[in-house]
């Protein structure tokens, strides 16, 4: 017998005891309804939620901005390049980073491009990582990439900052509505990793004090255009 | 930390004895938990209705527990659709095994981990270096752990226990850094120190917090980064989990991943929460070439068949028990001596390592019920621990345990008995002071930290009676 066979017999054989139904206590939910009835609420209008991604994103230590066209958001990742002293930055091919990553070649950086492959040690010398995204929580303030839409599972992770450019559309209210478009969007043909991303990256692991930046980027920023 | 008993109740008493003299690991543990309590309660605070999430967070884990079967074959199936290899691992011997397979078979020298309780539970890094291979765990409290050759002090923060002296002077020795009290930089020299680990590696190994069924994917929730990086950069990705984790539906997770969050940690969301549906598809940048599964039984079938206790498998690994639990916090994780520790390693390790030898973690509970309260998917946890207790003493009785209850019985039915007790109680009392704490002392257990209760000079029966005349 194969050890999915042995698993399984023991499973069916230990369920023919019925266990006693979870005791509810007359929260109003007894068990039922969608997650979203008790998980914090949203708001109901775009502003809101956009105002919602604002405040959590503040509290994350993230950095969001609104800007009200591509132009803008170009002359911004310029600004920051020259601040942060970027020499290399990757990216992924997308019609928007292909307009906003292109130009910062005139400053003299390096871009590294993660479609089709690319070595890690490389991508490990960037400063930046500029990628997409497949949609905005304005519950959490997460930010959702994916394998296949974000340049793959480590240009978010690695180079040290992480900018995010966003489409206003993309902004989603919750996880649930996030899920349901991942589900609608693939089919079956899921891509390899989807990842919510809550702020930069961080531990608590001495002494329970909060240091930003523990594996993944010390920096998150996202930038809204039209 | 060895303990000097090898019995695992001598072990425990006598390192929680000594842990609950040390006044600076206490002082550390209610240091470190105080800001999770105010994180804690600001985010329960802001959803609608914390008591609904936790009834349908317990409904949902029912639903899946209940039909495991279904469940586990539902999952297993999809994510094999996209090229992900599974392996049903009745034990842990069959689950080492088959890690120590995939490594052997694709020429692995070198191996990242993100945290995972499973493959501590089945000691799967001493495994790995028998058989030669490099294991570096990239989670920051579970690299100091491994560093320190220590088990995690606690499922969630594995190092805890720890100053930020003595991690910087075990990263001066260990690495070579310079001595600092600052966490960031102490942080900072892990980073660096993983960035090298992370390249280089063949193999990364993570565990999961959940399993989707209609959809074939795992979750994994973390904070660091390092499950991102273990999973993106090797070129095979092993993810070990146990049997209990799945949940019906995608969707679920728009429920669980904020609940594991707040309990766990008093956040609102972990910082990565990532899906993983199979290994690098076609078009993709990168991503391991071989994905596995590795989905591990090792007695939770045992739990799975005490109806009365099944609800434990509903446990999301959170840690909220251990952080409220008035023992844990005195006694710390290191003196269970398990895997899991806390209240609900107290519940489910007699299941995964034999009631008898592990029966005396039910009575490390005051029996307050903070578990039960706290627990996200609702698991009854003191009411297990109680019925632990009675499951052992039932299969295996203790002669003088019997006869001391049965001498009870004998004087609680004769009222002339009971008289003559309360008599000799109160002439025996007056000698007590003579041997009270000593060795001698038959109430040692009780007067060891407690004075012992005085008998009144008359019972209430006696002062009746008097009344009546």
């Amino acid at each position: 017998m194969n050890g999915r066979d042995i698993i399984l017999g023991r499973i069916r054989e230990a369920l023919r005891r019925p266990a006693p139904a979870p005791h509810h206590h007359g929260h109003g939910a007894d068990g039922a309804g969608s997650p979203r009835d008790w998980l914090p609420p949203v708001g109901e209008s775009f502003d809101e939620r956009v105002d919602l991604f604002a405040r959590n994103a503040e509290s994350l230590k993230a950095t969001f901005e609104q800007h009200s066209s591509l132009e803008s958001a170009g002359r911004r990742i310029a600004e920051v390049a020259a601040a942060e002293e970027w020499k290399r930055v990757a990216s992924h091919s997308d019609p928007l980073t292909d307009q906003l990553v292109a130009p910062l070649a005139a400053a003299g950086i390096v871009a590294l491009w993660t479609d089709g492959g690319y070595e890690a040690p490389a991508l490990e010398e960037c400063d930046a990582g500029i990628t997409t995204c497949e949609a905005l929580i304005a519950q959490t303030g997460s930010v959702l990439v994916s394998s296949a839409g974000s340049g793959g599972r480590a240009l978010s992770v690695l180079p040290p900052h992480h900018m995010v450019i966003a489409r206003r559309s993309q902004m989603l209210p919750d996880l649930h509505a996030a899920l349901l478009a991942i589900r609608e969007k693939s089919g079956e043909a899921f891509p390899s990793a989807l990842s919510f991303i809550t702020g930069p990256s961080r531990t608590g692991d001495i002494e329970r004090i909060l240091v930003l930046g523990a594996h993944g980027p010390k920096k998150l920023t996202i930038l809204l255009v039209p | 930390m060895k303990s000097s008993d090898t019995k695992p109740a001598g072990g425990f008493r006598a390192m929680a004895r000594r842990m609950t003299a040390d006044l600076v690991h206490r002082a550390l543990i209610q240091k470190g938990l105080s800001g999770y309590y105010s994180k804690r309660d600001e985010n329960k605070a802001r959803y609608q209705s914390w008591e609904g999430a936790r009834e349908l967070a317990a409904q949902i884990k029912y639903d899946a527990v209940n039909h495991l079967d279904k469940m586990l074959v539902e999952f297993a199936d999809k994510i094999a659709i996209r090229g992900t290899q599974v392996h049903w691992c009745p034990d842990g011997a069959s689950a080492r095994e088959a890690i120590l397979g995939i490594a052997r078979a694709n020429g692995v020298k070198s191996i990242i981990k993100s945290k995972t309780m499973t493959s501590e539970e089945i000691h799967l890094n001493e495994a790995l270096e028998a058989d030669g291979y490099g294991v570096f765990e990239s989670d920051l409290g579970e690299y100091i752990v491994q560093l320190r050759k220590e088990p995690p002090y606690h499922l969630v923060f594995p190092a805890m226990h720890l100053t930020r002296g003595q991690i910087s002077d075990l990263f001066h020795e260990e690495l070579g850094s310079e001595p600092t009290d600052s966490p960031e930089e102490l942080t900072m020299i892990a980073r660096r120190v993983m960035r090298r680990k992370f390249c280089g590696a063949d193999m990364g190994i993570s565990g999961a917090n959940f399993a989707v069924a209609d959809t074939g994917m795992i979750s994994i929730t973390e904070n660091e980064g390092n499950a991102r990086l273990t999973t993106a950069l090797p070129r095979i990705h092993v993810a070990i989990l146990g049997i209990e984790k799945v949940v019906p539906r995608l969707e679920d997770l728009a429920l669980f991943l904020p609940m594991l969050a707040t309990a766990g940690a008093g956040q609102a969301l972990t910082c990565y929460n990532t899906l993983f549906a199979g290994p690098r598809q076609p078009g993709e940048a990168d991503g391991p070439e071989q994905f596995h599964v590795v989905l591990l039984d090792n007695r939770r079938t045992e739990l799975l068949a005490d109806p009365e206790q099944r609800d434990a498998l509903h446990c999301i690994r959170c840690g909220a028990c251990l952080n409220v639990c008035p023992i844990f916090k005195n006694v710390g994780g290191h003196s269970y001596g398990t895997t899991y520790q806390g209240p609900i390693g107290s519940v489910i390790t007699p299941h995964l390592r034999g009631l008898q030898d592990w029966k005396h973690l039910s009575a490390a509970s005051s029996l307050c019920g903070a578990c039960t309260e706290t627990c996200p998917v609702k698991i009854d946890i003191h009411h297990h621990l109680l019925q632990n207790r009675r499951n052992a003493a039932k299969e295996k009785p203790v002669w003088w345990e019997r006869a001391a209850f049965a001498g009870f019985v004998v004087l609680m039915k004769s009222p002339r008995l009971y008289e003559l007790g309360l008599k000799l109680g109160r002439i025996g009392q007056v000698f007590h002071p003579l041997i009270d704490r000593s060795p001698l002392d038959p109430l040692r257990a009780w007067t060891g930290s407690r004075a012992f209760p005085k008998l009144a000079r008359r019972s209430f029966r006696e002062e009746w009676r008097k009344r009546k005349r």
